[in-house]
């Protein structure tokens, strides 16, 4: 098995990678892929609590790349889900116990028995960036559609080509349709035309997403969840699936604008 | 022909057209002035062999995707003289 990494960062915090790592994992081992994530934001770990998997941390991923345990011994088994795993952050220490040469050996042995390895990156443009993109097969960026995330995501993005690692893929995370509708919030369109990348998926503002991160249950485990379908949706498209873009009931187009006042009622 | 069907110009088409302005600026990371002396450089040069409406000339860092060109419109006098 020659599994893919893909590494999914932004240059603003607080914009969703943590959701979006847990979520699409889930996603894709709800598939019956074997997924692992590495949680790359050491000193502010994270991803265990999204997952709910925070009380069966024994080690972490200093602890491996340090060599006091072994790669399996730090890989915590979602209950859930038969193939989803966790390598967690260490939270004493500093992103300078972990190089990028480190994570490149990590994923190079998780390639082997896993068909996803999700690393969810620290926000920001340093050492915790440069050490998840690193062994990166695809780098997704993800940004709300608002102005201080897009312009940070359009200078990461212009990292990651100037690392080699483009072209990325791009997120975007928190649409809120009525705002979008009202004209009070950047479309995904918009955002789209702005950063000049390929998108990969649009997700919906959902206040389920924080209801599943109070209970450690990601959305994209929850059928009636719309954010949870988004993540879905993503990790068909991670898949090469093709899979037409939610209605988000946001801006419909010019043409179902005419033909709304065309068709009264309708 | 946006507003004719009822959408309002909210401030997502300002926080659109000031994100425009700032992305084209951040990408180049001119420092400030380059533009003007590329200009008045441009003007000088072109100017030792042919007559140009220097008042008209406009120079801009256009987008194509993610890339950037410096396009130059330079017209020029059209009285006969070049000729
Ligand atoms: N689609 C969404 N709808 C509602 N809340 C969200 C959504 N995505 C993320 N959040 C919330 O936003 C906050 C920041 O998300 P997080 O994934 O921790 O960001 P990051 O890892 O980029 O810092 C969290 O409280 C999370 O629950
Ligand atoms: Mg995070």
């Amino acid at each position: 098995m020659v599994g893919s990494v893909i590494t999914i960062t932004s240059g603003k915090g607080g914009v969703g990678k943590t959701t979006a790592t847990a979520n699409i994992a889930a996603a894709l081992a709800s598939t019956g892929k074997k997924a692992v994530c590495i949680d790359a934001d050491i000193g502010l770990r994270n991803l265990d609590v999204v997952l709910g998997l925070e009380n069966r941390i024994v080690y972490d991923l200093v602890d491996v790349v340090e060599g006091r345990c072994r790669l399996r011994q730090a890989m915590i088994r979602d209950k859930r889900l038969p193939e989803l795993y966790l390598i967690p952050a260490a939270q004493t220490r500093d992103k300078s116990a972990v190089s990028p040469s480190d994570m490149v050996k990590l994923a190079n042995e998780l390639r082997e028995e896993h068909d996803y390895i999700l690393i969810d990156s620290p926000a920001g443009i340093e050492r915790g960036f440069r050490n998840s993109i690193a062994p990166a097969d695809r780098v997704i960026i993800i940004t709300n559609p608002e102005v201080s995330a897009v312009r940070d995501a359009d200078r990461i993005i212009g990292l990651v080509e100037a690392e080699e690692k483009g072209p990325a893929q791009l997120i975007i995370n928190r649409l809120n349709a009525g705002m979008v509708e009202r004209g009070d919030m950047l479309a995904a369109e918009d955002v789209l035309e702005l950063l000049a990348i390929e998108l990969i998926g649009v997700v919906p503002e959902d206040e389920e997403v924080i209801v599943g991160t109070n209970r450690g249950t990601p959305v994209a485990l929850d059928s009636k969840s719309k954010a949870g379908q988004a993540f879905r949706n993503i990790g068909q498209r991670i898949q090469g699936e093709t899979v037409p873009f939610m209605d988000l009931g946001q801006e419909s187009g010019f043409f179902d604008r005419i033909s709304k006042l065309m068709r009264p009622g309708g | 022909m946006q507003n004719l069907f009822g959408r309002k110009r909210g401030s997502a088409s300002s926080a659109k057209d000031r994100l425009q302005m700032v992305l084209i600026h951040d990408r180049s990371n001119l420092p400030p002035g380059v533009m003007d002396a590329l200009r008045d450089e441009l003007i000088e040069v072109i100017s030792r062999h042919v007559k140009v409406r220097k008042s008209d000339v406009q120079i801009e860092i256009a987008q194509d995707g993610r890339k950037q060109r410096l396009v130059a419109d330079i017209p020029l006098e059209t009285d006969g003289q070049n000729r």
